[in-house]
């Protein structure tokens, strides 16, 4: 009977190992595929060139949080602590000092012209 | 995915003792990331003030060797998903010699990017793009230079994590410092995609 229960939860932990590294694996893969369009974009010239930097922009976000949900396990679920929470207010606070930073350096550079 | 329950960000690894010590610790470090994260963002910032600021230098053409960023990029999410590999061993074979193995590749990866970043570093002081000489190259070394800082950090971590897991084996506080160690290394990967894409491949596109 032990030997069996032990069998059985040794199969389940196989499963969960298979599981997690095919989890993983995806990242890997979407990773890489996400990379390579973002060079591509610019060695091949296949986009046209106002539209080369929207599509980095979004690739890298794509890829931002590729990583953060499979690499960081950053997701949506409530059992965690506060990790979303934190990452959301950093953002938020990056987003008022970056943009903050590049709205009055620009303007103040604009008008040294 | 696993089943089991998630207790804080990156790999969850099984603690046999008590896992509340472990969660605290990794949700302090998360805060630090974050803070890090600020650190970064607002170097970005910097930096994307600078675009264009070049004052008659070596521009973004100039220092930007798209070869060089992709072997760059390949080492670093390499070594990124080899260290996932190595938790990974960690979590369910408990075996030292796997999990060192996995961590050797990780290593070797990172010291890898860190020499093909130096050799751009030194191609970039011999064609006199200094960080003197404008506020384009004075944001770019303090962007892709504290990004190598950190890269380098990770390596004297992965030393010492090597050296405790040999010394020490496979315990909780181990397990937990190399969760620590993965969040880390994961961070600086992110880092890293905004780098090539912000500041390599939009600089010449």
């Amino acid at each position: 009977m032990r030997r069996i229960a032990e069998k059985l939860m040794l199969t389940s932990k196989n499963e969960e190992e298979r599981d997690e590294r095919r989890y993983y694996g995806i990242g890997l893969i979407l990773s890489v595929v996400l990379t390579v369009a973002s060079f591509a974009s610019v060695m091949t010239g296949l986009l046209p060139r106002p539209w080369i930097f929207p599509a980095l922009v979004v690739l890298a976000l794509s890829q931002i949080v590729v990583h953060l949900r499979i690499f960081l396990h950053i997701d949506l679920s409530r059992q965690k602590r506060e990790d979303l929470q934190v990452l959301l207010f950093t953002l938020l606070l990056l987003g008022i000092m970056a943009f903050g930073t590049l709205w009055i350096l620009r303007d103040l550079a604009h008008r040294m012209m | 995915m696993s089943t089991q329950e998630n207790i804080h960000p990156g790999m969850n690894l099984g603690y046999e003792g008590e896992t509340h010590v472990a969660e605290l610790k990794v949700f302090g470090f998360w805060v630090f990331l974050m803070s890090d994260l600020v650190t970064f963002g607002l170097v970005f910032a910097i930096f994307g003030t600078m675009v264009g600021a070049t004052a008659g230098g070596p521009g973004p053409e100039d220092v930007t060797n798209l070869r060089s960023v992709a072997l760059q990029t390949a080492l670093l999410l390499g070594s990124s998903f080899a260290f996932s590999w190595a938790s990974l061993s960690m979590k369910y074979h408990e075996t030292r010699l796997r999990t060192l193995g996995w961590l050797a590749i990780a290593a070797t990866s990172a010291l890898c990017f860190l020499i093909v970043e130096f050799l751009d570093f030194r191609h970039w002081l011999e064609i006199g793009a200094v960080p003197q000489r404008s506020g384009y190259l004075s944001a770019l070394w303090a962007l892709v230079g504290l990004h190598g800082l950190h890269v380098f950090a990770g390596l004297l971590w992965m030393a010492a994590m090597t050296g405790q897991i040999i010394v020490f084996g496979l315990t909780d506080i181990v397990k937990s410092r190399v969760t620590r160690m993965g969040l880390y290394w994961h961070f600086l990967d992110i880092v890293w995609v905004g780098i090539f894409s912000m500041v390599f491949l939009a600089g010449v596109a």
